[in-house]
């Protein structure tokens, strides 16, 4: 190690690998933050064009400008030409404490601002469960659930890819490979469709898994037992997910397991005597990551668009559902706030993906076109 | 290759579709109403389920009175004429039907006719079915009929005016068949009053695909979806490949910072969320299918695709035929257009192919959440309108299985094709 080690540092200048990984991830975090804003922007503008939420913050101010004036006793005397000077008078008061005379573009900054310090403001028709407007914290109820069965999928879809990637390269040609990529344009299906299956044959027809939600009501007492149940309502949407990305990420990474075993050095490492299991770990699962990685990262995002509808399918609590909710009942807030909250989360994706890729290449340098490409 | 060959069905069904039934009568024929689909019962099954062993539900009957017997009544005087009508069919059908209704057509100036109904059953029992005046177009739902419904021993009509008595009353659930009739004496008060009635009696199956809650042929829709959903996919996967590989060759060719903006406007796209944009826009704009296809085409410009055609453009740039061409001078654009395009077009394929059915699907996702184009029969639209009506729990599996099915092979087929252009085009899968 020592030797390897005094190499690296020659080359690169930097004094540890943890110190180049600490560099890497605050440029690589700037930089993702800086696009997460332009991005943001963007969503706000896109909401904002037309101005379709200005026309409801007037709505609002005029409504209830009036229904203060009206409700004042003392102003009942007042005759009708005169409470109407009065609440032309509070309205425009208002409007300027708002600022909506001012130009958008200057607004939309304002907007911004708030969107990334997360005060989001509050839902005009939705409430949180514990009974609150803020649009913060209705959101925060409905992030847990959310995490809780895409990091779960995502980490099942990337394990079973690489172990079985790995398994079916030594088995080139062989009946389990080409069923792999007879299977692998399945995957052209988005999860929520084989969802939609998948509840036919287990809850309708044969009655063994629940049809969705994420615990049965009323949900169970103890912990164990809300755990326990929990996983059940889990087993259908996770499934979901993975029947519907599971067979392509075999085959990619079966493909570049391939690719990488046909290198002179992995025919050194055998010339060598080296066992198998070092050869798999050390010569050809360590140059494969990146590009495997990369694809990930793709499928990834497309899971991320369509977990709205997968939600909306099984009925479950997160914020795919909460989106859906909030545009039946076309409260604005929310479905701002929500479409913001999943800029961040494929934001804090790709960042987190960034990391993994410098831990396991080595070749990515600070400065150079490095990330996943 | 078995996924060409779908395509190609695929293809002729849309085109088939396209000439068989005009745009415009499709979308009124989707857009429904009364006018058009009153005779069709709702929620049936596909037609072919006839066709499994045991199965034998009934399909719509719907006939005209024939016979009419006109008459002066004896009693009365004053031009009062009596009409008879009667409707006969044969039921041998194992089931019972969903509804049975009476559209009464009366032709009169002022006083409107007396109609008396009265239903004889195979086994000689009759049943009246009462008196009702009748204007100019009536509808009779003898099934929502309460009264008769109480005559019948609790029995909703339609399965009363059908049940086997012989066995026990009226619990047995079976169904009587036979020779039916229908028989309506009419009064006529006037010289030039008419009477006219047609009987339907709705069946539990209909046509090739069944019907949906608005009592619509999903066959219309079905067949119309196809060429609606392959066009979608296509103009978006060519809209937006052709714009990525435009943009990719122009930033490799320029270099520089044009590179890099390219570069860092990619990164900012790969933050933008699709499906809840998309959504966004669908909620505060337009629902126009146009509309959408411009802003998935836009949204898929500056995809992650731009990476790869990056990776083998700056390849191609440094090879000799380009130096060639530069040294005799050639513009940019001429370079860019003439030289490194046309090498990356059959890298292009099979990625092309392989984003049609993700489009179709994007589609569909939108029409689903009840946020695609409202007016358009879409396979997306008839999920949506069956998970609106909670096809699932209430076992119209037809309903959701077909717009998948269809889906499924689209899906499939662009994807087999995608796949194996792979194989063949691209140079990093090559193995020996």
């Amino acid at each position: 190690m020592g030797g390897g080690n005094n190499q690296s540092s020659a080359l690169t200048g930097e004094s540890s690998p943890w110190g180049r990984l600490l560099k890497y991830s605050v440029y690589r975090g700037v930089a993702l933050f800086l696009t997460t804003v332009v991005g943001v922007y963007l969503t706000i503008l896109i909401a904002n064009l037309g101005g379709h939420v200005d026309e409801i913050r007037r709505a609002q101010i005029r409504e209830a400008v009036g229904a203060l004036v009206l409700a004042n006793p003392d102003l009942q005397v007042l005759p009708p030409t005169e409470l109407r000077r009065l609440m032309d008078q509070q309205v425009v008061l208002e409007e300027t404490r708002l600022g909506l005379e001012r130009p958008f573009l200057v607004r939309s900054l304002g907007y911004l601002t708030d969107a990334l310090s997360l005060s989001l403001g509050r839902a005009e028709h939705l409430t949180s469960d514990s009974g609150s407007r803020q649009v913060r914290l209705i959101l925060l109820e409905r992030l847990p659930p959310t995490l809780l069965l895409f990091v779960t999928a995502y980490l099942a879809l990337f394990c079973i890819s690489l172990v079985a990637g790995l398994f079916l390269s030594r088995r080139y040609g062989s009946f389990l490979d080409r069923a792999t990529i007879a299977l692998a344009p399945t995957s052209a299906a988005p999860a929520w469709f084989y969802g939609i299956f998948l509840i036919l044959v287990f809850a309708a027809w044969l009655k063994v898994l629940p049809f969705g939600g994420m615990v049965a009501a009323p949900p169970p007492v103890s912990t164990w037992e809300y755990g326990v149940d929990v996983l059940r309502h889990m087993v259908l949407p996770v499934t979901a997910i993975l029947i519907g990305a599971v067979f392509l990420s075999i085959y990619s990474s079966r493909t570049f397991f391939l690719v990488y075993s046909n290198e002179d050095y992995v025919e050194m490492a055998k010339a060598k005597g080296l066992p198998a299991a070092a050869i798999e770990r050390r010569y050809i699962l360590r140059p494969a990551l990146p590009p495997i990685l990369t694809g990930f990262a793709l499928s990834l995002i497309g899971i991320w668009t369509g977990s709205i509808i997968l939600e909306i399918v099984f009925n479950w609590p997160g914020i795919g559902r909460l989106l859906f909710q909030a545009i039946g009942l076309y409260d604005t807030p929310v479905i701002v706030a929500s479409v913001v909250i999943y800029a961040y989360l494929l934001a804090i994706t790709v960042f987190v993906l960034d990391i993994v890729y410098a831990l396991v290449d080595p070749r990515v340098k600070i400065g150079a076109d490095g990330g996943t490409p | 290759m078995a996924g060409l060959a779908l395509v190609v069905v695929l293809v002729v069904v849309a085109v088939g579709a396209v000439i068989a039934i005009p745009y415009d009568e499709a979308i009124q024929l989707w857009r429904g109403g009364e006018a058009i689909w009153i005779e069709t019962p709702r929620n049936a099954l596909p037609g072919w389920v006839n066709v499994l062993p045991g199965v034998n539900l009934p399909e719509t009957i719907a006939l005209r009175a024939s016979q009419r017997v006109t008459g002066t009544v004896p009693e009365q005087s004053g031009g009062v004429r009596a009409a008879a009508l009667a409707v006969s069919f044969d039921y041998q059908y194992d089931d019972f039907p969903s509804e049975v209704a009476l559209f009464f057509e009366a032709a009169f100036e002022q006083r409107q006719p007396l109609a008396s109904v009265s239903w004889l059953m195979p086994d000689g029992r009759r049943v009246s079915l009462g008196e009702q005046t009748v204007g100019a177009s009536t509808r009779y739902v003898v099934s929502q009929d309460q009264r008769l419904s109480q005559r019948l021993g609790g029995l909703p009509p339609e399965m009363g005016l059908f049940t086997d008595q012989r066995l026990d009353p009226p619990q047995a659930g079976r169904v009587l068949k036979g020779r039916y009739e229908l028989a309506v004496d009419g009064l006529l008060f006037e010289e030039k009053s008419d009477l006219g009635v047609k009987l339907v009696v709705y069946g539990k199956v209909h046509g090739v695909a069944g019907t949906d809650h608005r009592r619509r042929d999903l066959a219309v829709a079905l067949l119309w979806g196809t060429p609606i959903a392959l066009a979608f996919g296509l103009l978006a996967a060519v809209g937006s490949s052709v714009t990525t590989l435009a943009i990719a060759a122009v930033g490799v060719w320029y270099g520089g910072w044009i590179d890099a903006a390219i570069q860092r406007v990619t990164e900012v796209n790969a933050i933008l969320p699709a499906l809840p944009i998309l959504i966004l826009v669908t909620t505060f704009y337009s629902r126009s299918l146009w509309v959408i296809l411009a802003v998935v085409i836009l949204l898929n410009i500056f995809s992650l695709g731009i990476k790869f055609y990056r990776a083998f453009f700056l390849q191609v740039r440094e090879s000799p035929y380009i130096e060639a061409a530069r040294a005799y001078g050639a513009g940019s654009r001429r370079i860019i257009v003439r030289y490194m395009i046309p090498r990356v077009l059959p890298l292009l394929a099979p990625g092309f192919v392989t984003a049609i059915p993700s489009f179709v699907f994007l589609e569909t996702s939108l029409a689903f959440l009840g946020l695609g184009d409202p007016s358009l029969p879409t396979w997306g639209k008839i999920l949506n309108d069956a998970y609106q009506n909670g096809a699932l729990y209430k076992g119209y599996y037809y309903w959701v299985l077909q717009p998948s099915a269809l889906l499924m092979l689209t899906g499939l087929s662009f994807a087999m094709v995608g796949f194996a252009l792979d194989r063949v085009l691209n140079p990093r899968l090559r193995l020996q």
